[in-house]
């Protein structure tokens, strides 16, 4: 345990790392996939199309080709994003597209009484779904929502992939030097576990948080 | 080239253009294939232990036992919040130095686990045995009362009533996750080629290594990972459809 403890200033900087990328990555994957979400439902038959081979697409591939695709095919046409955004971009694109499934299932399981009763108020596409069809598929969204969150946290490990020093890297790279590699390994089981169950259990008091606003 | 086709944004430089050259992957096509076999092949033995595991803790927490039950839970919840990625390094590269050179453990653990391949395998399969332990869980709940009082008035002992009435209710109604869990155990395999084993993904990041191509490799290996795990879905839905039939 003190040889764990003597690296934390190390594993602290992985750490760091891993959390920015998880932050980065709920932000932008939870709107580009409410937007994906909603294209999916009601854009023309174009949008509709492309989305859905974008879903499928990227649901039926491991995430690690996403992240190789992204991380070595942007540069090589010349897009310049520093290291760091495009694995942020890669999990996004994976994260965006699990959750435009999640937004779709939720906002077509809200009853079209309600879609109807705001057009029948004068509500426009976009204040309809802003304020009626969203906040009553918030609460409906929240579980799965909570465990693509996990499973994207889990997956900022797949950084050490690419050589990015994430947690996950400077765990591995510590316990090869030091040969302590179960101490090390351990750690990581800890940590890994107590972030993902913060999440999830953050993820239900949210969620409880949520249903007890809404009227339904 | 791209650029006549495409007007690009301002951030995207042509001047460094990237000609694809799938010549490397026609070449080695064998890597790949033999790589898709045995990308399948771990998913598939890790599917049947991870079966066995679940199926093991699934009836080990319904029957009520205190002390099973919670350390069924602790196996499950760990797992699931650990990366599968930190279980593999923890298999391959944590157990073998655990125990001192040349101690009876280690030769052990060397002989069991020789192999990336097969180090892979087994990680998957303690990673899949978690989520087949809920799959399993909830097949064994969905079975109605109905018919544990019937399987008991027919003089069923607790192992009677779990082999004849639970398992094949509860079969039937875990065979769509069973084949959800087949893909995505498939898709996990995209990982392996970290610590060596020679899978798909290995295919792939050796035409990136070798040959700089990472975009060519990669794309070639997720567009048979994406066949694949159509072609797996397409025949599961098929077999399940034909044996929904047949009961």
């Amino acid at each position: 345990v003190e040889i764990v403890w003597d690296d934390r200033d190390l594993l602290w900087q992985g750490l760091k790392y891993s959390f920015r990328l998880f932050a980065v990555v709920a932000i932008l994957g939870t709107l580009m996939g409410t937007v994906f979400g909603i294209g999916l439902l009601y854009g023309n038959l174009v949008v509709r199309g492309i989305l859905r081979a974008y879903v499928d697409i990227i649901r039926g591939m491991p995430l690690i080709v996403t992240i190789f695709l992204i991380f070595y095919g942007l540069p090589a046409y010349g897009v310049s994003l520093s290291q760091f955004m495009a694995i942020a971009l890669a999990l996004s694109i994976f994260a965006a597209a699990h959750m435009a499934e999640i937004v779709r299932g939720a906002v077509s399981s809200i009853s079209i009484g309600q879609t109807d009763a705001a057009k029948s108020l004068g509500l426009t596409f976009w204040p309809r779904m802003a304020h009626v069809i969203l906040p009553q598929a918030a609460p409906i969204m929240m579980g799965p929502w909570t465990n693509l969150a996990v499973d994207m946290f889990k997956a900022t490990s797949l950084a050490i992939l690419v050589s990015q020093a994430d947690f996950l890297f400077s765990i591995h790279k510590r316990a090869s030097a030091g040969g302590a590699y179960m101490s090390f390994y351990l750690a990581a089981i800890v940590v890994y576990f107590v972030c993902c169950f913060a999440i999830s259990r953050a993820g239900a008091l949210a969620a409880r948080r949520f249903r007890l606003g809404v009227v339904s | 080239m791209l650029s006549g086709l495409l007007s690009l944004p301002w951030f995207i430089d042509l001047r460094l253009p990237y000609q694809l050259r799938w010549e490397y992957v026609f070449n080695h096509k064998d890597w790949f294939i033999d790589g898709l076999i045995l990308a399948l092949w771990m998913s598939f033995i890790a599917l049947i232990c991870g079966s066995v595991i679940g199926l093991i803790c699934a009836f080990a927490r319904s029957t009520g036992n205190r002390f099973l039950s919670i350390v069924v839970t602790c196996y499950v919840e760990l797992i699931r919040n650990v990366p599968l990625l930190l279980l593999v390094f923890i298999f391959y590269f944590g157990l073998p130095q655990a125990f001192p050179r040349g101690s009876d453990e280690r030769e052990l653990i060397l002989t069991l686990l020789p192999t990336a391949e097969r180090t892979f395998t087994v990680a998957l399969s303690v990673y899949a045995g978690a989520y087949l332990t809920e799959i399993f869980s909830s097949g064994i709940m969905s079975v109605s009362r109905r018919y544990l009082d019937a399987g008991r008035s027919l003089g069923l002992g607790r192992i009677g009533l779990a082999r004849f009435v639970v398992a094949p209710i509860m079969f039937r109604t875990v065979l769509p996750s069973l084949s959800n869990t087949f893909i995505s155990l498939f898709k996990d395999t995209g990982v392996a080629f970290f610590i060596g084993s020679r899978d798909l993904s290995f295919a792939a990041n050796k035409v990136n290594t070798d040959f700089f191509r990472p975009i060519e490799g990669w794309a070639a290996a997720g567009a048979l990972y994406l066949l694949t795990a159509w072609g797996i879905a397409i025949c599961l839905r098929f077999a399940e459809r034909r044996i929904k039939w047949s009961v």
